[in-house]
């Protein structure tokens, strides 16, 4: 890849981080803050995808192996903070 | 060599301690053969050492913790002292305590934090090394607190805050002092002394102040004597030891160790630090005396008089001459045999006739005719009436001070003399010759509360009597300065 | 497959199996967290003994070596870590063989708390032996997600709470590390340690890459100020619960952080960073033993207590790294060696103070510090526990934390940076202030009217915090092979 091709991806990528930090950061609904946390996720899988690809001239399987794996683990997190989120609220617990 | 020796001592004392936490409370008699055991068995052992090293020979052990980090135990002239002392007043402690507690709550663990006590006392006295000194002196700490605080009540407890509160700094400013030498001279063991090539003089100077710290707290040196007086909320048989053999004696010893074998007497010359000692040694013997005058409460009074007198020993050490080292080693044993024989007696007092006070003692002599004689055999000897113990560490003190120039001293030794007489003659005077009040004898039995003070009383008799044998402390101390001054 | 290596594999996959089969045959979960216990306690002391005579055991998954496949290799901090964790984690699978926490469905915490417990040992251990970057963050997420599960399993208003707040700070601090661990395999286009080790920092995204990592690590490790979740949650799971995330949870991410900067850049670190984190870890030192001092329960005191005892594992960054580093080998070894010593020491002892925390609050229904008197009484053994655990601490002799104090106080004066040598005497102080009220109070005499009187605790669930208690002592007293073991700056 040239870097015309991976520099949108960097681009987004660090832009998704950024606003998902900004969320987790400011956003005081709990949900939110998993929604925010979500889009961290993504920006920095997309980096992972977009620097893989651009020093080493073929297709570097790898980086998608542990995109996937990242991807997996990040459900489970996201599935572990839902359900502490209803816990939270069936126990009659307001977001801060 | 037979290094097998300094550990089975140790375990002499280890042994029984563990073994005596896992005892019900009701096995008396296992508790106390497992205590009068070992106590019996460390007093044989060393009566053998005695012979051996009389004889010259040498016993040390050598643990390695990690490479670099070890552990030496080594059994010279003055370990043995400082072990003969403890370990023949642990026995004598041990029976006046089980007749004492007789029956009482606790006692296993009473009994297993006094031999874990014992067990850190004689694992200071074989220290071969500073960073071994440094390790059994912080187990002393934390093996006494429970013996402070053991009666639970609100008294004894701020006892063992202020003990702790006193302690934890002075160990934390030793801690310092050894870590900050051993990094500039690498390990330091006792028998060679230490390098302070790398150090200079500024440094030597505060490693010297910071190890003073450490150990004027356990020495109860003014100003860091308070925790001493508030100790007596313990029973009287931890306040026998903590007084005569463990806790005080453990910072004496420290100071002859530190003066002598680690920064040996020229470079304490040479720096002018043993004057200054000397004389924060003197002011304590004076304060201690001063206060002593001033307290109403027998326990109190006893506990400023060790203030005072155990001082004695620093100042020996601190004159850094042959004739007044004699002198403070002497008393590390003389002051040993006096107040263990004093705190019996007022726990005696206390323990059968519910006296605490000095003006209840009125006509007590008649009354406990064998607790009043020892209590003022010892009494006379710490007032240093002649041919007592005390008479004799007086006059090396006296003539060492001369020796090394500091005539000032024979005025602090005859001044605290007057103040001994003063605090302990109208104890005898309201014992011997004032009319008891009406009212049931209180009896003195059983024999284990008083036969040890009996023993200990006529130890301090004969210490000064027969203070020419080469066995008396003052031989034995003799024999500690000839081989140090005369390698 | 050696017995060695079998050993090695069974460290990580027996821990996961029985997390399995104890979610599949509830039924029988007893008997099996017992039997895996056992036999994992058996496996890593074979395992460490193998290691302590042979060297370390390495195994390339798949026989890829690396940079293809992953390799995992138990090393002597390694196997010392392993062995901790399973001490640890057998003690808490046998004391919690009686009911724990409050009356309830027993059984609905029960089925929750052992496949947690077995899946959060299986990621400690897969965190403390492998040698691939995103293996660690795979190991680091699983364990984050069981740790605050074992937070939340009571499900009350105030643990769900905290296991929030704390699941926010470790899903940040995961991604953090994560960041940098994709900017790292593109500047390096490989994640093994070895293969790292003298590499990085070289490339231009390095520092970037480092930076995101250790503050995702020091969010999870809560090093001061990124602390505040740890006393709601380590005080608000039941004791068995505390006791490990407590003792080792926090461990994990800092032996990740120490491999990366010890192991793999021991040239990156420059001197101002090393510094702040030493300096974030003298903070904690002072900030959680003063609020560890302003507590009135036990169980929060034990908790911010472990805020300030991991300030003292951060100083091993300036002193093995910083100007005392360059001192001399000697130097960073001693620092290297006392910061393990501390981690593990700790560990075992903080285990045994939230376990007497627990059989305290078991027997007086409270762990208020105020109205502990007769404590000594009731429950003799776990206050001497209480008191052995206290020692290990305050590093006084004969204990691991004396070790770790005099290895850490030797370095910064060998070193020439006194200053990291007082905070450690310091806080030693501290720990005996703020460990002595609990201590004092459980020693008084009740006073007649207000004695509360106290439910029985089994002569055997006392005995095992002793255990742990008297292992930390260990560590001090019988120091040659564990110090063999952990072998100086790696």
């Amino acid at each position: 890849m040239t870097a015309t091709e991976w520099l949108p991806f960097t681009v987004c990528a660090a832009a998704l981080i950024g606003l998902g930090l900004y969320g987790l950061v400011t956003q005081p609904l709990l949900l939110r803050r998993v929604i925010a946390f979500n889009v961290i996720g993504s920006g920095i899988f997309l980096l992972f995808g977009a620097l893989s690809g651009s020093e080493s001239a073929g297709t570097d399987s790898v980086p998608q192996a542990m995109i996937i794996t990242g991807i997996v683990v990040a459900l489970s997190a996201t599935a572990l903070a839902l359900a502490l989120v209803v816990a939270h609220a069936r126990e009659g617990g307001r977001d801060p | 060599m037979t290094d097998w020796l300094p550990p089975l001592i140790l375990a002499t004392s280890l042994l029984p301690a563990v073994a005596t936490f896992f005892l019900h409370q009701e096995s008396h008699v296992w508790r106390n053969t497992l205590n009068l055991g070992g106590a019996l068995l460390k007093v044989g052992l060393v009566v053998f050492m005695l012979v051996e090293v009389a004889g010259g020979t040498l016993h040390e052990t050598r643990i390695d913790l990690v490479p670099g980090v070890f552990l030496l135990l080594r059994v010279d002239a003055l370990s043995l002292l400082f072990l003969t002392l403890s370990a023949v007043l642990w026995l004598l402690t041990t029976v006046y305590a089980i007749a004492y507690f007789d029956h009482k709550p606790n006692l296993s663990r009473f009994f297993g934090f006094f031999s874990l006590c014992v067990f850190a006392t004689t694992g200071i006295a074989l220290s071969g090394s500073l960073l071994t000194f440094f390790i059994f002196y912080e187990l002393l700490t934390l093996s006494t607190w429970p013996l402070v605080v053991h009666k639970q009540n609100a008294a004894s407890m701020r006892a063992g805050v202020s003990y702790l509160l006193y302690s934890l700094p002075g160990s934390v400013a030793l801690l310092f002092a050894i870590l900050w030498l051993e990094s500039a001279a690498g390990p330091v063991e006792f028998a060679n002394g230490a390098d302070f090539a790398d150090l200079d003089s500024a440094s030597q100077r505060w490693l010297f102040l910071l190890f003073a710290g450490g150990l004027a707290v356990k020495a109860a040196m003014v100003p860091l004597h308070r925790w001493l007086p508030a100790a007596m909320a313990a029973p009287a048989p931890v306040s026998a030891l903590l007084h005569a053999v463990a806790v005080v004696k453990a910072g004496a010893f420290g100071f002859v160790r530190v003066i002598h074998d680690v920064f040996g007497i020229e470079r304490v010359t040479d720096l002018g630090l043993g004057i200054p000692l000397a004389m924060l040694a003197s002011v304590t013997i004076l304060y201690g005396s001063i206060q002593a005058l001033r307290q109403t409460g027998i326990k109190r009074r006893l506990a400023y008089s060790t203030v005072s007198q155990v001082s004695y020993i620093v100042l020996g050490a601190a004159l850094v001459g042959p004739l007044a080292l004699i002198g403070g080693l002497a008393h590390l044993v003389h002051q040993g045999l006096m107040k263990i024989t004093l705190f019996f007696c007022a726990g005696i007092y206390d323990e059968r006739a519910g006296i605490h006070e000095i003006a209840e003692l009125n006509g007590i002599g008649a009354r406990m005719p064998w607790t009043s004689v020892c209590f003022s055999l010892g009494a006379l000897g710490m007032i240093g009436l002649p041919p007592m113990a005390g008479f004799v560490t007086k006059i090396y003190l006296g003539l060492g001070a001369m020796e090394s120039g500091a005539p000032w001293v024979v005025a602090v030794l005859a001044g605290s003399t007057l103040l001994n007489a003063a605090y302990f003659l109208p104890l005898l005077y309201r014992i011997w010759f004032t009319p008891p009040p009406d009212g049931e004898r209180p009896g003195e039995r059983p024999l284990g509360i008083v036969v040890p003070a009996v023993i200990t009383g006529l130890g301090a008799i004969a210490a000064g009597l027969l203070a020419g044998a080469d066995f008396s402390p003052l031989g034995w101390a003799t024999l500690i300065v000839e081989r140090h001054y005369q390698p | 497959m050696s017995l060695p290596i079998t050993a090695l594999v069974l460290c990580l996959t027996l821990p996961l199996l029985g997390a399995i089969a104890t979610v599949a045959a509830p039924r029988h979960a007893t008997p099996l967290v017992t039997s895996v216990a056992g036999l994992m306690v058996a496996v890593t002391i074979g395992l460490t003994s193998h290691v302590a005579i042979h060297g370390p055991v390495v195994v390339a998954l798949g026989e890829w070596a690396p940079p293809l496949g992953i390799q995992i290799m138990a090393d002597g901090p390694a196997v010392l870590f392993l062995l901790v964790n399973a001490l640890v984690m057998a003690a808490v699978v046998l004391f919690s063989l009686a009911p724990i926490g409050q009356p309830g469905p027993r059984s609905r915490l029960a089925q929750t708390f052992w496949p947690l417990l077995l899946l959060l040992w299986g990621a400690l251990n897969a965190i403390f032996v492998s040698r691939d970057l995103f293996n660690l963050y795979v190991g680091l997420e699983l364990a984050s997600l069981a740790a605050v599960a074992l937070v939340a399993i009571e499900r009350k208003r105030d643990t769900l709470n905290a296991a929030l707040r704390y699941l926010l700070f470790a899903l940040t601090g995961s991604l953090l590390y994560l960041l940098g661990v994709v900017l790292i395999y593109a500047g390096h286009g490989t994640l093994d340690i070895t293969l790292l080790a003298g590499e990085l920092g070289m490339h231009p995204t390095d520092a970037l890459a480092i930076g995101a990592m250790t503050a995702g690590l020091a969010a999870k490790t809560a090093l001061f100020p990124f602390h505040v979740w740890l006393p709601p949650a380590h005080a608000g799971a039941p004791a068995p619960a505390s006791a490990v995330l407590s003792a080792l949870v926090p461990k994990a991410s800092l032996y990740i952080a120490l491999r990366l900067w010890l192991e793999a850049a021991p040239g990156a670190g420059d001197a101002i960073a090393v510094n702040v984190l030493g300096w974030l870890g003298a903070l904690a030192v002072v900030h959680g033993s003063i609020m560890a001092l302003r507590q009135e329960r036990l169980k929060l005191v034990i908790a911010y207590s472990t805020v300030a005892q991991i300030g003292y594992l951060f100083l091993v960054f300036p002193l093995a790294l910083g100007a005392a580093g360059a001192a001399g080998s000697g130097v960073a070894d001693s620092a290297w060696n006392g910061t393990l010593f501390q981690a593990l020491s700790h560990a075992l002892a903080k285990a045994a103070l939230f376990l007497c925390a627990g059989l305290i609050l078991e027997a007086a229904g409270h762990d208020r510090i105020a109205r502990l008197a007769g404590v000594a009484q009731a429950l003799p053994v776990t206050l001497f526990a209480f008191g052995l655990a206290a020692i290990t601490l305050m590093g006084l002799p004969p204990s691991g934390g004396f070790m770790a104090k005099y290895l850490l106080v030797t370095a910064s004066l060998e070193g020439g940076v006194p200053g990291w040598g007082l905070i450690v005497l310091a806080g030693g102080l501290l720990a005996a202030a703020y460990l002595y009220r609990p201590m004092a109070s459980a020693f008084r005499h009740p006073d007649q009217e207000s004695a509360a009187p106290f439910t029985t605790v089994a002569a055997w669930r006392q005995a095992i915090p002793l255990g742990l208690a008297i292992a930390s002592l260990a560590l001090g007293i019988l120091p040659a092979v564990p110090h063999e073991l952990m072998g100086g700056m790696p």
